[in-house]
């Protein structure tokens, strides 16, 4: 394939099946995002509440939940990968 | 954390890390399908649609104490993450009162600072001490 995109890189064409597919250029600019704010040590960690899988239990994890201990939250690109 | 389900956290668990940790992994693997999470600490690639190799240490008052960010292809070092949340640990017991100096370990020295310690840390603190 010549035009064969890189693992989790699948992106819309831009245009519908069976039309052809306009430029990339011609579409339109995405909107603007808001400002991202990274992380500052010494302020809160955002909270949040996600889905968990644990010892054989599917649950789910709220942070303020765990306030009390020692938290390290990581996060890592995919399950299988390798590193 | 990843942007994986818990569907397939569980057949990641079971087919493979249960292979190199007995028991499977001790702690919760959390879902973030869509990134929302990762955004919010500045780690999910909306690109390639996945989270970099984020880690970030929490304190007991939800406070980040530190963290730390890599691209996909390097691996992070565990043994480093502990060492610094026994740094934090000793810093949050003496209430601020100590410091850890630069490759410090569990039992080996602290810094009080305050007026008696300015411009004299070259006495109590050696290069050398940074990787005994």
């Amino acid at each position: 394939m010549a035009d064969s995109p890189a693992i989790g890189c699948a992106r819309p064409t831009g245009g519908l099946v069976g039309q052809p597919n306009k430029p990339e250029e011609q579409q339109a600019a995405p909107p603007i995002k808001e400002e991202q704010k990274m992380i500052q040590v010494g302020k809160p960690a955002p909270d949040f509440a996600a889905p968990a899988y644990h010892k054989g239990e599917f649950t789910s994890f709220k942070l303020s939940d765990h306030l009390g201990k020692w938290i390290v939250l990581c996060f890592y690109p995919g399950d299988f990968t390798f590193v | 954390m990843s942007v994986d389900s818990v569907f397939v956290h569980k057949m990641w668990d079971d087919h493979e890390l249960s292979k190199m940790v007995s028991g499977g992994v001790p702690f919760p693997m959390l879902s973030d399908g869509g990134g929302k999470v990762g955004e919010a600490y500045g780690v999910y690639d909306p690109d390639a649609g996945v989270e970099n190799r984020g880690r970030f240490i929490i304190d007991p008052d939800g406070i980040v104490q530190g963290y730390e960010v890599l691209t996909p292809p390097v691996g992070r070092h565990v043994a480093e993450t502990i060492r610094q949340i026994q740094a934090f640990q000793l810093v949050r017991a003496s209430k601020g009162t100590e410091a850890t100096p630069s490759g410090w370990k569990p039992g080996k020295l602290t810094l009080k600072p305050g007026p008696d310690l300015v411009g004299k840390v070259w006495e109590v603190w050696k290069v050398s001490m940074e990787s005994e």
